[in-house]
């Protein structure tokens, strides 16, 4: 009414006026959250929010259940895209150029030294995240009622992470780099020493195929470069990004995180939420849910456990929130004083002494100075496996949300930790003493030891020790804590012993400053 | 329809229909993917050869050893002629180094012995022996890409 008495220029002028607060008003539609309803529909009406409920459980808020893992290990990843995208500014990815321009980022360019040790720290900081969210989703039996899928989805989520920092590792196209491609194309290849002793590498050749795939020829080159570098920036982190999106939308789909069937507050609970204004205002019985109720999967719990169910806005997102900057902040400093490796020139005619793979690959490094064929691929593949199928073999419903499943768990899982240490300790001990069946008999056919050798020996032992457990206990999930609680065990001591106690020519010494001079 | 006059092997029209267009479109699906993983096997290789002249006769007295080091190859020469050894690895490809009693990969501990033959670590073949011939020229050419059975030996021509 009013407008149509309006001149056009005194419309004009109200409009532009206005314009703050009508541009506000089409950008976050709901107004400030200063009460229940419009902090619900915040979480509702945003793209980047809405992945998450509008309510959120205590027991997902408290830090003791999450330990923030899964935030972290995306946080860390977002600091690798947005320094990564940085670094592509100068980096060129030609062996004739590639490490010149590290050099200059390390040298010349303004704060690219720390932006690249951010870059490279950040994703081993994801290495170290991921498996200790993997860690705390085994632990507390989420990987049942509905979210198997999810946690298969997380073991590719695992091997991307890992398979992008390997990629990584090569570009500088330094000494470790050309190396560490030198060993991974020939890890590719190893299929041929099993083809090799079946005689039949000559009419099927599937691993000098596959590495000739990988490297873009027969040996470690400019093709070479390309190929990695495709796999770094591109193919590696779009199929990332897609299971990520998979990952978080199914755990909305499954009702948020898992907690236990017997839910109390506690009293420091109180320390970290702010309760609500008024009970049940979003989620009264007047409330129609729509899709929620034809969608066929569990929904956010609507009338069961409401009173533990917060809003998301603010508990959720000041969580959130304090841990990017925590996260960012550790990452930060952590650059600032700690430089990533930069070696000479790639040299194809001298290896380094010891030549290692990056740290997070020393453990089956030295599963691989046994058996190439099973320690580059059979045995972590068989892990791999093993791991992806944990909730299908171990289905038992019961203490879903507790750390350790109670007390019984905790013990099993510490006897393991024990009985793990001793055999595997002791299983290095004599390898490291004696050796293996080639330095006993120097003629031994090539698969006795590829059947046989300390990697097959411990894994059998993990498995034969895991059904022991199952039989003692009468129960799945026991025999799940001891193979998974012995898996990072291995994983631990086997980079420890590779990382620390391994010198020139792979011997043994307890200490680097005992390493042979050349 | 009456089915009396049909053998049980025919299919209706709406059937054939259905599966001709079924499996014109699954075949050239099938033939994408498959082209597109053929695609990423290169069909040129900007690579050295893997044959390569090492010069004459000349310069390889009887008794000498020399290390190739951008070839990735031993050659050794003795009373009876020459014979070549290649310096990488069969474990993961690192280059080994040549000690007394033979040769040492630095990588995961691997040791050949004089004839390259694997006598510790975890290489699973032994060196490659390659090829030795002799060009018109006159000059030696080595093929690492072709194998000989190790103690062969390249005869020198009086
Ligand atoms: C790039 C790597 C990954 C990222 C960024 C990521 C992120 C997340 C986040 C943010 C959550 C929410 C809860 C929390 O913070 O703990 C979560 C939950 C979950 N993650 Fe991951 N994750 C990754 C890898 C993995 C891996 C390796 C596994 C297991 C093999 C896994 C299995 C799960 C499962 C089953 C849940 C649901 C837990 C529950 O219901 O309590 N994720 N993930
Ligand atoms: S590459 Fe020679 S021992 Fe592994």
């Amino acid at each position: 009414m009013n407008d149509l008495k309006q001149s056009g220029i005194n419309k004009f002028k109200n409009n532009l006026k206005d314009l703050r607060n009508s541009f506000l008003r089409s950008f976050i539609r709901e107004g400030k959250p200063i009460n229940d309803l419009s902090r619900a529909a915040v979480m509702a009406n945003n793209f980047f929010l809405h992945v998450q409920g509008a309510k959120t459980h205590v027991n997902t808020l408290r830090p003791g259940y999450t330990l923030g893992l899964g935030l972290i290990s995306l946080y860390l990843l977002l600091i690798t895209v947005i320094t990564g995208v940085l670094l592509m500014i100068f980096y060129n990815p030609s062996i004739e150029n590639a490490y010149n321009t590290i050099k200059d980022i390390n040298y010349v360019v303004f704060t690219g030294r720390l932006v690249r040790n951010m870059h490279k720290w950040a994703g081993e900081g994801m290495i170290i995240s991921v498996m200790l969210h993997m860690a705390r989703v085994f632990y507390t039996s989420s990987y049942k009622k509905g979210r198997e899928f999810n946690w298969v989805i997380g073991i590719v989520l695992l091997i991307l992470t890992l398979g992008i920092n390997l990629s990584g590792y090569m570009l500088p196209w330094d000494q470790l780099s050309y190396w560490a491609l030198v060993i991974v194309a020939n890890i590719i290849q190893s299929p041929k020493e099993v083809t090799d002793v079946l005689g039949i590498t000559k009419y099927f050749d599937m691993g000098g195929f596959s590495k000739e795939l990988f490297l873009g020829g027969l040996t470690a080159g400019k093709e070479s470069l390309t190929r990695v570098y495709l796999l770094h920036i591109m193919l590696l982190p779009l199929i990332l990004f897609i299971f990520l999106g998979v990952h978080f939308w199914r755990i909305r789909k499954d009702g948020g995180l898992t907690k236990p069937e017997a839910f109390e507050l506690k009293e420091s609970d109180t320390r970290y939420i702010s309760g609500p204004e008024r009970k049940t205002e979003v989620f009264s019985t007047n409330k129609t849910y729509g899709l929620m109720e034809l969608v066929k999967t569990r929904t956010p719990a609507v009338s069961r456990d409401i009173e533990n169910n917060l809003l998301s806005w603010p508990n959720l997102i000041l969580a959130e929130t304090a841990v990017f900057f925590l996260t960012l902040a550790i990452v930060m400093v952590y650059s600032f004083y700690i430089d990533a490796p930069l070696r000479e020139l790639a040299n194809p005619l001298i290896p380094e002494n010891p030549a290692k793979a990056p740290w997070y690959f020393l453990g089956l490094q030295e599963l691989l100075s046994y058996s190439a064929f099973m320690g580059g691929v059979g045995l972590p593949g068989l892990a791999l496996l093993g791991l992806a199928l944990i909730p299908y073999l171990d289905r038992e419903p019961q203490h879903i949300g507790i750390w350790f499943s109670g007390k019984k768990g905790r013990y099993i899982a510490l006897e393991s930790l024990v009985v793990g240490t001793f055999v595997l300790v002791g299983l290095l001990a004599i390898v490291i003493k004696f050796g293996w069946f080639r330095t006993w008999w120097p003629d031994v056919p090539q698969l006795l030891i590829i059947l046989i050798n300390p990697g097959n020996i411990w894994v059998g032992f993990m498995i034969m020790w895991s059904l022991f457990v199952i039989k003692r206990t009468d129960s799945t999930r026991m025999g799940a804590i001891a193979l998974f609680t012995m898996f990072l065990l291995s994983y631990v001591i086997l980079t420890y012993v590779g990382t620390e106690l391994r010198g020139p020519n792979w011997g043994f010494y307890w200490y680097k400053s005992q390493w042979p001079v050349h | 329809m009456s089915s009396k006059n049909r053998d049980k092997t025919e299919i209706s029209r709406r059937d054939f229909l259905g599966l001709a267009s079924l499996w014109a479109a699954v075949l050239p699906a099938i033939a994408f993917l498959g082209g597109m993983f053929r695609m990423v096997k290169p069909n040129v290789r900007y690579e050295e050869s893997t044959r390569f002249k090492i010069g004459t006769v000349e310069n390889f007295p009887v008794g000498i050893t020399k290390k190739l080091e951008d070839k990735k190859v031993f050659i050794f020469s003795t009373d009876e002629g020459l014979h070549a050894i290649s310096s990488i690895c069969t474990h993961l490809g690192c280059i080994v180094n040549i000690t007394e009693w033979g040769f040492q990969c630095p990588c995961h501990g691997s040791r050949y012995n004089q004839n390259g033959k694997v006598i510790a670590g975890p290489a699973p073949r032994n060196l490659s022996w390659h090829e030795i011939s002799q060009d018109i020229d006159g000059s030696l050419v080595i093929d690492a890409a072709k194998d000989v059975p190790p103690g062969t030996i390249f005869k020198l021509k009086a």
